[in-house]
């Protein structure tokens, strides 16, 4: 599902996804459902993350903020309003974008790390706004979220399953969505900008509107996937959007590789089960309580650096290069993946100007 | 009035160690225009080998010495192992170097020393000082925190000016192939820069934990103020994190005194915004050229 795919391999790739999570959810436990569910919500906040910085190159640390307004608004409506759940999406989705829009329009003139402080900055504020607005938001305790499975599946379809499908489902829509939109002129403008902001500028791109709206969309997908996140945790409070949360969304991006929504699925299955399958393997072999939780910890951060000094394009790089070396041809390199090997022959500089900027 | 100067005093206090974090970031970006986000987890680390050395050995200065040294060391490893070899790969990579640093610096120190609270010894009494009979808010103990960053950022201005190794990094800082063409070691340098940082994070460390406990997690907001820090005042000037980080400082101090401490992080991301509307690279920073 690479950015540059048509429109029908794009949605088989989806149908076949939506195929092999309905199964896996059926043949797994409830806990494995419940991963699946997680991997989801981190695919669609990923996704939109890598479309900010990967495509038109704005760094954010801070999309966990956006997630955080889509968790509570979930919350709130549910509990005060009694809305149908795909229509407290939607708004949750529009809540965030409007907030996305804001913070893009501030965040226009700034580049590198200074719109990393901003962005870090940002996720590490609002959350206390929890703090600020205990009557309203419930303070350190958070709101509970109360979100059952629908009544035509009967009381006896486990609720964590159908968290799976509805998580899943919206990741999906919002690859294909994502997908397209790469594809799309909007996709075109932001690659031009993020290469070359005063060369897209001169060929007629309004390069500001192009920055907001990147901002607009990554902050549709985080709203989005922090309204899954608080029915599937039941439970939503500041201690789950720390800036740790928008640390991983970042870093999930850049290992799974930037840029690309293979990438992001990638980056979420890293996320969610390397800490779990290390807390296994330390449990297992019984080490002490400080040892065992604190070995995963340590192992991500080590699958962390390891990944980036050998696959430097990140885990999907990494796949697209062994599908080249076994000669699979329909491994055609997308333009995202292979930039180093294709920027001499289409005559690019060598250098992109902002490159000396630091991380743009 | 003696509530304010109370919070003005503090402020400084906490504001220089915000400075010496944003130094530590200031001299890595200048050096290789990297965030160096395990900044305050080599802080947090160094900080745990002092307070066992401490515990060992009984003195309070062995443990300060060990700590700066330990810094140095990691600071230097840590360049060597893993910074140099992300070198000419995309720059973001490195970035995510960093944070896979910091998170294997937070598990180690969970494994080594478990994830409990430590109180960390001060060097001097932490009981407030009175002029008279009016309390000023600050101890023995806060004093030396403000002395022991600005002597060791006057050092390293000094350094910086007058010595040949300053001279060196300063050029390399401001055009490394010209540098490299003078016979300037850019590599070495680099990895100079990032043992200084590694030393003055350390200081942070040492100099914050007898107010904030040590846990494996305890720099996180630290550092998260001092990157703040550098970044209102200027990623590349190293006057400027010494004052962003006492403006934040003395700003927090004001909010978490008058407003209540769950609003010093919303009154920094205002102040942040604010700052950088008017000046989107920090108050310090020179005019821009943008290469086309």
């Amino acid at each position: 599902m690479s950015m540059r795919a048509p429109l029908l391999r794009i949605l088989g790739a989806a149908v076949a996804a939506a195929v092999i999570v309905v199964i896996l959810s059926i043949k797994l436990n409830a806990f494995r459902d419940y991963q699946i569910a997680e991997i989801a919500v981190y695919v669609i906040a990923i996704a939109g993350l890598t479309v900010l910085t990967g495509l038109s190159g704005q760094i954010s640390l801070g999309n966990g903020a956006f997630m955080a307004i889509g968790a509570y608004i979930t919350a709130l409506m549910l509990a005060h309003l009694g809305w149908p759940f795909v229509a407290v999406l939607v708004v949750a989705g529009l809540a965030s974008a409007a907030t996305g829009a804001i913070v893009g329009v501030a965040a226009a003139r700034l580049r590198g790390p200074y719109l990393a402080g901003v962005t870090l900055m940002l996720g590490v504020a609002l959350p206390f706004l929890a703090y600020v607005y205990p009557s309203t938001l419930g303070g350190d305790q958070g709101l509970n979220v109360v979100y059952t499975q629908p009544a035509f599946l009967g009381a006896n379809f486990p609720l964590t399953r159908w968290q799976a499908w509805i998580s899943s489902a919206v990741a999906l829509v919002v690859l294909v969505l994502l997908a397209n939109l790469g594809r799309s002129r909007v996709g075109r403008n932001w690659r031009a900008v993020r290469d070359d902001e005063v060369a897209a500028a001169l060929a007629g791109i309004n390069v500001a509107q192009a920055r907001v709206l990147a901002f607009v969309v990554s902050a549709a997908c985080a709203g989005l996937a922090g309204a899954l996140l608080a029915i599937i945790t039941a439970l939503v409070a500041p201690g789950a959007f720390t800036i740790t949360l928008s640390i991983a969304l970042l870093t999930g991006a850049v290992i799974g590789g930037l840029g690309t929504l293979m990438g992001a699925i990638w980056g979420s299955l890293v996320i969610v089960l390397v800490p779990t399958y290390a807390t296994d393997v330390a449990t297992s072999h019984g080490l002490s309580t400080a040892v065992a939780s604190n070995i995963p910890v340590a192992a991500y951060g080590v699958v962390l650096i390891l990944v980036m000094l050998i696959f430097p394009q990140g885990i999907q790089g990494g796949v697209l290069l062994l599908l080249r070396l076994l000669g699979i041809s329909a491994a055609r390199p997308s333009h995202e993946a292979s930039r180093a090997d294709a920027m001499p022959s289409a005559g690019e500089a060598p250098a992109r100007p902002h490159e000396k900027e630091g991380t743009q | 009035m003696v509530e304010f100067l109370q919070f003005t005093l503090s402020g400084i206090s906490f504001g220089m160690i915000y400075a010496a974090i944003a130094l530590s970031l200031v001299l890595i970006w200048r050096g290789t225009r990297l965030l160096n986000f395990a900044q305050g987890g080599m802080a947090m680390f160094t900080t745990y080998i002092g307070i066992e050395v401490i515990y060992h050995t009984g003195s309070y200065w062995a443990g300060f010495v060990c700590a700066l040294a330990a810094g140095v060391v990691l600071g230097t490893v840590a360049q060597l192992a893993v910074i140099r070899p992300a070198q000419g790969k995309p720059e973001l990579n490195a970035v995510i170097i960093t944070i896979g640093l910091l998170v294997l610096l937070e598990g180690l120190a969970g494994i080594f020393y478990g994830g409990q609270f430590r109180s960390f010894p001060a060097a001097f009494s932490v009981t407030g000082l009175h002029v008279g009979s009016t309390a000023l808010g600050i101890s023995r103990f806060d004093v030396f925190v403000a002395a022991a960053v600005l002597v060791t950022t006057l050092l390293l201005a000094v350094g910086f000016r007058y010595t040949t190794a300053g001279l060196r990094m300063r050029a390399a800082a401001f055009n490394a192939t010209v540098a490299r063409l003078s016979g300037i070691r850019v590599a070495r340098v680099i990895t100079v820069g990032w043992a200084l940082a590694g030393l003055l994070g350390a200081l942070a460390g040492v100099l914050v934990s007898p107010s904030t406990f040590l846990y494996p997690n305890s720099m996180d907001t630290i550092f998260v103020f001092g990157f703040t820090a550098a970044v209102i005042g200027g990623l590349d000037s190293p006057l400027g994190a010494v004052i962003g980080g006492l403006l934040l400082g003395v700003a927090l101090s004001y909010a978490g005194g008058y407003l209540g401490s769950q609003v010093t992080a919303l009154v920094a991301l205002g102040i942040l915004v604010v700052v950088l509307m008017i000046r989107p690279a920090g108050i310090f920073s020179g005019a821009q050229v943008r290469q086309v």
